[in-house]
């Protein structure tokens, strides 16, 4: 079952005079990993940076088509691009959470970093924000590596553990699809090993979409995966198959290392 | 060549503590007769130029001058003694720095008051707020504001400002607060631009993870913006502060320049650039070593205010 449709959807930048993504369309499945793969500049970014909206942050941009996501409550997909007030942007940025290419630790201790998103959605009861800060750090397999220093700054931790860090913020907001924009390329191959295996395990409880440049990582750890290029989707399908018996011969091109 | 460019680094910049230290102990020997005759009673001391009774601690000095008196007198003598006293008690000139220190003090933080919270408003405004097209026109325009000369604040101030706050406020035209006020004018571009200018390193991807969180706008620029960027919004603080604490020309023409304890902001007082600036021309002996002595309390001053400054809010920022 899907949590996000995207539907005939076409995006356009302020400065670009051409559309950066043509009418694409693509699930995203409940409870899995799809990956987006493809070469620099083939909207992979663009499409993620779209399903919560983080786009809206500057001016002039154009969306064409929907992006449906699933209500939980009523299990009715709704159109996120029908979005325009601040407090509906708030709400779906809770329930769509995003991680970065580089680690973004805010300059406050790692205990207020997770309570972060808890705090500006309103939650104050200690220990209520005590309980969801630690559970999110166990989920994100960090709380035995900073539970003694919970009130010391975030930006002491090395780059494998503020990504984590990051994921537990997001996570502590309980979102039900979280986007990863390249979450390891800033990161050595243990902690993306680390960060690879969390993101595994986090998909019992949140659907996730990841763009990577590593079509190792795809066929790791995600269960459907996307290839675009230039702005178009090219295939969609299970990962096995589209690594080991892809239909479009861009895909196979790209995914023999012909190109890209 | 490595060798040689490396020694001339570090000569120039051995070269700014040797001038601190000059600056610092030639001023102190100036002041050396202020600070022997008045010692820290000079801070503490409200009357600058005031003629007092030699009090009997140096009585013997006044037993000595009236034995003198006693001696067969000359008629140069008598008429020395009718032009220099009408009574004949002795007196010496004590000086004290309490108001223009008071002076300097206040007009400094009203400017502080009034500057830090605009300059603050101008720079998440042009940094977060605006559109480009209008951040970058009052972008200009603020720098410009920055160049601006002081003897034109204190010209402006005087003709077209201090009537303004005399309508509103009462009292005088040039007073503390007016001079405080143009100050906090004065200061207020080099905030504001040198806060901007910070706030717009604070990396895009940082905004966009609050954001991502459903952080509002406002809530990114209190928790991640400011945090981020508080080196350098203190920095603009101190550079402000230094300002204002050591601007003679636009102070000399607002605040009135009488030594007098201000009791209320508008009062007109004087502050310690400007006790010096109105009194170096005619100064001679213990008088010109006080104002060495206020100038060097005013590079005291500046030093604490600043080192406060830096060491307190930036140890709290890291």
């Amino acid at each position: 079952m899907p949590i996000m449709s995207i539907e005939d959807f076409s995006f356009t930048y302020a400065s670009a005079p051409a559309r950066s993504l043509n009418n694409i369309n693509l699930p995203i499945m409940k409870n899995s990993i799809t990956a987006l793969i493809g070469p620099s500049g083939c909207g992979k970014s663009t499409l993620l940076r779209s399903l919560n909206r983080i786009h809206d942050l500057y001016p002039g941009n154009d969306y064409e088509g929907r992006l449906m996501l699933l209500n939980a409550q009523t299990q009715e997909m709704e159109n996120i691009l029908d979005i325009k007030r601040e407090n509906e942007f708030i709400a779906l940025r809770q329930r769509v959470g995003m991680i970065f290419q580089k680690p973004t630790p805010f300059p406050m201790s790692i205990f207020d970093n997770v309570a972060y998103g808890l705090r500006i959605a309103g939650i104050k009861n200690k220990t209520e924000l005590a309980d969801r800060v630690e559970a999110a750090l166990k989920g994100s397999a960090l709380f035995g590596e900073v539970s003694d220093r919970m009130n010391k700054s975030a930006m002491g931790l090395s780059g494998g553990q503020q990504q984590r860090l990051c994921i537990a913020r997001a996570v502590a907001l309980k979102p039900e699809l979280l986007l990863f924009d390249e979450p390891t390329s800033a990161l050595d191959p243990i902690s993306t090993a680390a960060i690879e295996e969390l993101i595994v395990e986090l998909k019992k409880d949140v659907s996730i979409a990841i763009v990577t440049h590593n079509m190792q990582q795809a066929s790791r750890i995600s269960d459907y995966t996307a290839f675009m290029y230039l702005g178009d989707l090219i295939e969609y399908d299970e990962t096995e198959k589209i690594f080991l018996n892809p239909k479009e011969k861009k895909t196979e091109d790209y995914i023999t290392g012909r190109f890209g | 060549m490595e060798k040689i460019f490396k020694n001339l680094s570090l000569i120039s910049a051995s070269l700014v503590l040797v001038l601190l230290v000059s600056i610092f102990i030639s001023l102190f020997n100036s002041a050396k007769p202020a600070i022997d005759e008045f010692g820290l009673g000079f801070i503490t001391e409200s009357a600058w130029e005031k003629d007092v009774p030699i009090e009997n601690s140096v009585s013997h000095l006044a037993d000595d001058a009236k034995k003198i008196k006693q001696e067969p007198a000359t008629f140069e003598d008598d008429i020395l003694a009718a032009y220099n006293d009408e009574d004949d008690t002795l007196t010496k000139t004590i000086y004290g720095g309490l108001i223009p220190i008071v002076g300097t003090l206040l007009s400094t933080l009203i400017a502080m008051v009034f500057a830090l919270p605009i300059a603050m408003g101008i720079a998440v405004f042009l940094a977060e707020i605006a559109p480009k097209q209008i951040s970058n026109v009052v972008g200009i325009a603020i720098e410009l504001l920055a160049a601006i000369p002081s003897i034109i604040f204190g010209m402006w101030g005087l003709f077209y400002f201090a009537p303004i706050i005399q309508s509103v406020v009462g009292g005088y035209q040039v007073s503390l607060l007016t001079a405080g006020l143009v100050l906090g004018v004065m200061i207020l571009p080099f905030m504001a631009a040198i806060t901007r200018d910070s706030m717009r390193t604070t990396p895009d991807v940082l905004k966009e993870s609050a954001y991502a969180l459903g952080a509002t706008k406002f809530e990114v620029i209190k928790d991640v913006i400011f945090p981020y960027s508080k080196k350098g919004i203190i920095g603009s603080v101190i550079l402000a502060l230094g300002r204002a604490l050591g601007e003679t020309m636009a102070v000399a023409f607002l605040i009135g320049s009488v030594f007098l304890m201000p009791h209320k902001l508008s009062d007109p007082t004087v502050s310690i650039p400007v006790a010096m600036a109105n009194n170096f021309g005619e100064a001679t002996g213990l008088t010109l070593s006080s104002l060495f002595y206020l100038a060097f309390l005013l590079f005291i001053i500046s030093f604490l205010v600043i080192s406060i400054a830096k060491f307190y809010f930036l140890r709290k920022a890291d």
